[in-house]
């Protein structure tokens, strides 16, 4: 189809709305997105500035990089610690909020508290949490007769230490987001499934599950990106340490950008992380979200 | 009376059976579990020194003391890191309510060619973490010598694409007919989107802003990255900075750790109809 005047002139009308989004979309986001992959390919002075062209070595640096690998470690068992137990952990307790009770929604309200806390704020709250000497964990651990480690400086522990906190960080989203699901499913099919003898753990598989697995999957996918991108929990409580057991993707960009001004090299792990965040997203439009059953 | 409220009366008129008292318990005890990291953070903040080096660790403060407060508001300018994160809070609000109100009314109620490749193009901002551009973001802010400032602190952030899809969402909402009568009567699309669009669209508004203040307001690494001077410090970078200088002190730490959260505590429970509404946008369809 050509192009007439009142078409051109629609189109000019809409741009002036559409104007100041697209601005700084373009200057933050888009034409940003587009330095980081160029500078990937250049090796970078101090300031910032282009000295030489890379070509992919920064990316095959990366992939004998053992410092990257054990980032790369730390990442995967960073998700795998963190996103099923949330998600497990949030459907729990939005079962156990989505009963029809007086006053529930002073218990909703405060199991989901933490939406507004700050990761900055529950880290340091953790910290405290996690102190070997002064914090509670140890104590209560120690009455049931275990000896609590060195949290934070022990490499194994530590990304535990991290994964707890996330969980406790991202609970809340994760609980009104299976509430909210919990609450679209209507009551008539758990009344028939009941009719049909099913109760307790076998509702819970065989209706429960199934009806909110679209609140699951975007759950799952939300998560992992989120995990992916963490970086205030690392910052305050292991600085990625110790001997990086806790460098998870961002904070190794952080590393490598802002304390040692390979900006370059540090662009490359970006466009990793770029690459990772856009296959999940289109893996939830497209590949899984078939499966998933939707009302 | 609404469905809720028919629904609040008829419990209301039962006396309590034991299975809904053995709820009560339950959820009492898992709720304290979850808020427990919270409530021990405020009651460390009226704890003495001598009380927190006890052992076993307290839980409640033996003799309740102001005197963690009192050292946040004269050690550290708190109340200058308040008011640089409600500043830039405040206009990344007002900017990303005008810049996702003005698209959102283009991609509800204009009719022009690419308008669906553009909204795919908004879309597609959500696909790109903030971390994959902030080394680029960086350099460019540092460039434009805005390194210290609110307006590198603010501007980045006010374009949303997901305040626009939400807006767009609540647009759609409003009758045809009242756009068609509009035109009739010779109003300008301006004014339709200024005196009949956004009056009528406050709760998505309320959404989008209140979002918009907590994330910008719960934001670390970006005001970490930007900000050099102890004054343009935000709260949560200052915050954590306490956690350095004053590693031995956790009652003061702890005492800062609340003030910096009683703000978006407060938000949560004034607007928590509207934040739910947010974040359940993405997860439920139909």
């Amino acid at each position: 189809m050509r192009w007439t005047a009142r078409d051109a002139r629609s189109l000019a009308v809409a741009l002036l709305y559409l104007g100041p989004s697209f601005l700084l979309f373009a200057a933050f986001v888009f034409i940003p997105l587009g330095r980081t992959i160029y500078l990937s390919f250049f090796f970078t002075r101090q300031s910032g500035a282009i000295s030489t062209f890379a070509g992919l070595d920064q990316y095959t640096e990366l992939l004998t990089s053992p410092i990257f690998h054990s980032g790369l470690l730390a990442t995967a068992l960073f998700v795998l610690y963190t996103v099923p137990a949330g998600i497990i952990l949030g459907l729990v307790l939005a079962v156990l909020l989505n009963q029809r009770l007086r006053g529930i929604n002073v218990f909703r309200t405060m199991m989901s508290s933490t939406i507004a806390i700050s990761a900055s704020v529950g880290s340091i709250i953790w910290l405290l949490l996690f102190n070997p000497s002064l914090g509670l964990l140890n104590f209560v651990l120690s009455l049931v007769g275990i000896s609590g480690p060195q949290w934070l400086i022990q490499p194994n522990t530590a990304i535990i230490a991290v994964s707890i906190t996330t969980i406790w960080l991202t609970l809340g989203t994760n609980i009104i987001v299976l509430l909210a699901g919990l609450q679209g499913v209507p009551e008539e099919i758990y009344e028939a499934a009941h009719l049909d003898g099913a109760h307790g753990a076998r509702l819970f598989t065989r209706i429960t599950v199934p009806m909110v697995s679209p609140s699951l999957f975007f759950l799952l996918v939300v998560d992992t990106i989120g995990v992916l991108q963490a970086f205030t929990q690392i910052h305050l409580l292991t600085r990625g340490g110790p001997v990086d057991a806790t460098r998870a993707l961002v904070y190794s960009i952080y590393l490598d950008a802002f304390q040692n001004f390979q900006f370059g090299y540090a662009s490359a792990q970006a466009v990793v992380l770029f690459v990772l965040v856009l296959v999940l997203t289109v893996i939830q439009f497209q590949v899984i979200e078939r499966r998933v059953h939707y009302q | 009376m609404s469905e809720a409220g028919r629904r609040a009366a008829a419990t209301r008129r039962r006396p309590l059976r034991p299975r809904q008292v053995g709820a009560y318990v339950v959820l009492a005890l898992v709720a304290l579990l979850v808020a427990f990291p919270l409530l021990l953070a405020l009651s460390y903040s009226f704890m003495s020194e001598r009380d927190i080096v006890q052992f076993p660790p307290p839980i409640l403060p033996a003799d309740p003391t102001f005197a963690n407060y009192d050292a946040v508001l004269h050690e550290i300018p708190i109340g200058r890191y308040l008011l640089n994160s409600f500043v830039v809070s405040g206009a990344v609000v007002v900017g990303q309510l005008l810049t996702a109100s003005l698209a959102a009314y283009a991609f509800s109620f204009l009719a022009f060619r690419g308008r669906s490749l553009l909204f795919f193009l908004f879309l597609s901002t959500l696909m790109i973490p903030w971390e994959a551009t902030i080394i680029p973001n960086y350099l460019t802010v540092r460039q434009l010598g805005w390194i210290d400032t609110y307006q590198g602190l603010a501007v980045p952030f006010m374009a949303t694409a997901f305040g626009t899809f939400l807006l767009r969402q609540g647009f759609m909402q409003i009758p045809r007919e009242l756009w068609d009568s509009a035109r009739i009567d010779g109003a300008s699309s301006f004014r339709f989107l200024r005196s009949m669009v956004i009056p009528l669209s406050r709760p998505a508004l309320a959404t989008v802003g209140i979002y918009g203040f907590l994330s910008t307001y719960n934001q670390y690494f970006w005001p970490l990255l930007i900000t050099n001077q102890t004054l343009m410090r935000t709260t949560q970078v200052g915050v954590a900075q306490l956690r350095f200088e004053e590693s031995a002190r956790w009652g003061v730490i702890m005492a800062g750790v609340i003030m910096v959260a009683v703000p978006t505590l407060a938000l949560l429970i004034a607007g928590q109809r509207q934040l739910i509404r947010g974040l359940t946008a993405g997860a439920v369809k139909g």
